[in-house]
């Protein structure tokens, strides 16, 4: 207790990540769109309850032929001309909530609910690989300089200067065609971890830049020659000194990366090489909905506002947590070979339109 | 100073010729992608397939297959495995609506990030500030198809307001070239100018408290001048890296956007060969698009050392 009591006292004995907890607390704003995120999470891990005890169908069984009794009367899914009946609310107890969502008459609720859970792992998934491999990166950079420096920052340079949707897009398809084969796992042409794999990979020069900036400048700092000077190896200097220092930088880092995810795998998976069919993802969903948009546009503005809200909620949780962390924090330059980034600029990085 | 340009002239094309190398080596490891099957067709006979590979050169070794191909992007004789037509044609017809549709946008997203970054951080904390700040984060979580969908369904087909698709040449007809662009350039401007105005703001009050900002407040000079002066002038170098980056890339093709609203330009060109799986355009676009913003990048150097006296000075000193 005696430690927790005198940090309550004032900042004097608070640790800095004790004083960013408690300025993130007053932040109401921040707080609340971190309550919407767990909120949809929420939304999307009740997605088999609601499907198994509500709609009861799956998100990919399809009804094209059935008819569903709505108050009472009975509707088809797909009427002759190929259009979804629309939401139904509770009319049906629960089934087709929202609707069909085309010619295949699946229910939307059910689909978004599960969809919503793909474009979640996958923004989240590929944030974990962006950030690990942007971290290891920009530490062996800015540690050894040098040749080591060299050669990682000209092929960041090249991945920056290849257009990342462009990237993104022929490395989908190539992908979806024929599968990956790293080793003994083999990947199918369909699978989740192609775009999850595929966006970590395209976004790491973006935070590699940044990453490797910070520690060329905390290198050069005393405790980092005290370090050394007590013996410490390179491996020890660089993830028992340099890396807890860059702790704060890539937790905000990590969150802001899973929302541009988001919305890198909603546009790959619109231009039909993200997520494969049957498989929903709010991008898939939008795609499909965006050929009935004259007729039924609520398929194409349900699944983009999910993408909005959840995005928005990271986008300003985000923000609030670097205010939290870094409360002078600056954007930074990091001038070097010519190609400059201010650290600011992760935000809406890989939404090339 | 020639040495440094010399220096960054040679850099360029090194990232140039990386980024092809890159683009012909994923579109190799492709399986089942052999272009000569796909060219003869579905029931083509194994003899056809046999002088497809020899007359285009697919049996040659792959270092010989890319130079060739980079030969052809050069000398413009690039033609497309599927459609067979001469690519570099292709792009060259897909430059105006591209170029059209990222300096409109480009002028928008300028004028509304600076004008609401500026806003905001004279007004930081205050409701203006606050309601700006909504905007701006709604504008960039946005996907940007997305939005561009619902446009289209509200203002064009159901309510007829903007023409829908299509590009019309600005010397045919101004009005029609400005009017079918419209939604595109605002489009496209939403969500950059929301992302610039959040950077242009969190540039401006970090320079309003350093210490030349007081000093030249404190040397009596009006509001005014130290605004333009000593604020703007610093806080727009983050603006000016970013924008290089951002029009260098959109000049590469911006896909989405010229696809939903039909621009036929170099971006659905690009899209059009990637669904094709089909490498010259894919190369061709694919470097056209690097070389922009390679190009933007030096530009973004020099502009620096505009904007920033202490870079200027940091050279000639040397």
């Amino acid at each position: 207790m005696a430690p927790e009591s005198i940090a309550a006292a004032g900042p004097a004995g608070s640790s800095p990540w004790r004083l960013a907890l408690r300025r993130l607390r007053r932040n109401r704003v921040a707080l609340a769109f971190l309550g919407l995120f767990f909120l949809i999470v929420v939304f999307v891990l009740a997605a088999p309850l609601w499907a198994d005890n509500v709609a009861e169908t799956g998100p990919n069984d399809t009804h094209t032929l059935e008819k569903i009794a709505v108050d009472g009367e009975k509707r088809d899914v797909v009427d002759p001309t190929g259009q979804p009946i629309g939401p139904v609310w509770f009319g049906a107890d629960g089934k087709f909530f929202l609707g069909a969502d085309g010619r295949l008459g699946r229910d939307e609720m059910v689909r978004l609910m599960y969809g919503g859970r793909n474009s979640l792992l996958i923004g989240i998934a590929s944030a974990l690989i962006t950030t690990f491999f942007a971290t290891l990166l920009g530490l062996l950079a800015g540690y050894y300089r040098g040749w080591t420096d060299t050669v990682i920052a000209r092929a960041m340079d090249v991945l920056w200067a290849f257009p990342v949707l462009l990237l993104a897009i022929a490395l989908g398809l190539v992908l979806a065609v024929g599968g990956l084969q790293i080793g003994p796992i083999h990947l199918s042409g369909g699978s989740i971890w192609i775009p999850i794999l595929i966006i970590g990979f395209v976004s790491v020069p973006y935070m590699a830049r940044p990453v490797r900036g910070e520690v060329l400048a905390l290198r050069e700092k005393e405790f980092v020659e005290a370090a050394v000077a007590q013996g410490a190896g390179s491996l020890r200097v660089m993830f028992g000194e340099l890396l807890p220092n860059l702790w704060s930088m890539i937790i905000v880092f990590f969150t802001l990366n899973i929302a541009a995810n988001m919305l890198l795998e909603s546009a790959l998976s619109f231009l039909g090489v993200g997520v494969q069919p049957p498989n929903a993802s709010w991008g898939t969903m939008i795609a499909t909905g965006y050929t009935l948009i004259t007729t039924a546009p609520l398929l194409t503005i349900i699944p983009g506002t999910m993408i909005l809200l959840t995005v928005l909620a990271l986008n300003v949780f985000g923000d609030g947590l670097r205010d939290a962390l870094d409360p002078k924090s600056k954007v930074r330059f990091e001038a070097h070979s010519g190609l400059s980034t201010p650290e600011g600029s992760e935000t809406i990085e890989g939404v090339a339109p | 100073m020639g040495r440094f340009i010399l220096r960054r002239l040679v850099g360029m094309v090194a990232v140039l010729f990386a980024v092809s190398v890159l683009t012909f080596v994923i579109f190799n490891v492709i399986p089942n992608s052999d272009p000569a099957q796909r060219m003869a067709g579905k029931n083509a006979t194994p003899e056809l397939v046999a002088s497809i590979t020899e007359e285009w050169g697919f049996d040659d070794s792959l270092p010989q297959q890319y130079l060739t191909m980079m030969r052809k992007v050069f000398t413009g004789e690039l033609i497309s495995y599927s459609t067979r037509e001469n690519v570099n044609e292709r792009i060259v017809e897909g430059i105006p609506a591209t170029f059209s549709l990222c300096i409109g946008a480009a002028a928008i997203w300028m004028f509304f990030g600076i004008l609401f970054g500026y806003l905001s951080a004279v007004r930081a904390g205050g409701w203006l500030d606050r309601g700006l700040t909504v905007l701006a984060v709604t504008g960039i979580s946005m996907p940007v198809f997305w939005l561009a969908a619902i446009f289209l369904n509200y203002l064009t087909y159901k309510t007829e307001i903007f023409p829908s698709g299509g590009y019309v040449e600005l010397t045919e007809n101004p009005l029609e070239w400005a009017s079918h662009l419209i939604l595109p350039w605002v489009t496209l401007a939403i969500l950059y100018a929301g992302f610039y105005s959040r950077v242009l703001r969190s540039s401006m009050l970090d320079v309003m408290n350093e210490d030349y900002v007081r000093t030249a407040r404190a040397k009596g000079l009006s509001e005014r001048r130290v605004m333009s002066r000593h604020v703007m002038r610093n806080s727009l170098i983050p603006i000016v890296t970013l924008f290089g980056l951002d029009f260098g890339a959109l000049l590469g093709g911006a896909i989405l956007i010229e696809g939903i609203f039909g621009l036929e330009g170099v971006g659905q060109y690009a899209f059009e060969a990637l669904s094709n799986v089909d490498l010259p355009p894919i190369m061709a676009v694919v470097l056209f698009g690097a070389f922009f913003v390679v190009v933007f990048n030096t530009l973004v150097d020099i502009a620096y050392a505009y904007l920033d006296p202490r870079i200027r000075l940091g050279t000639s000193a040397q």
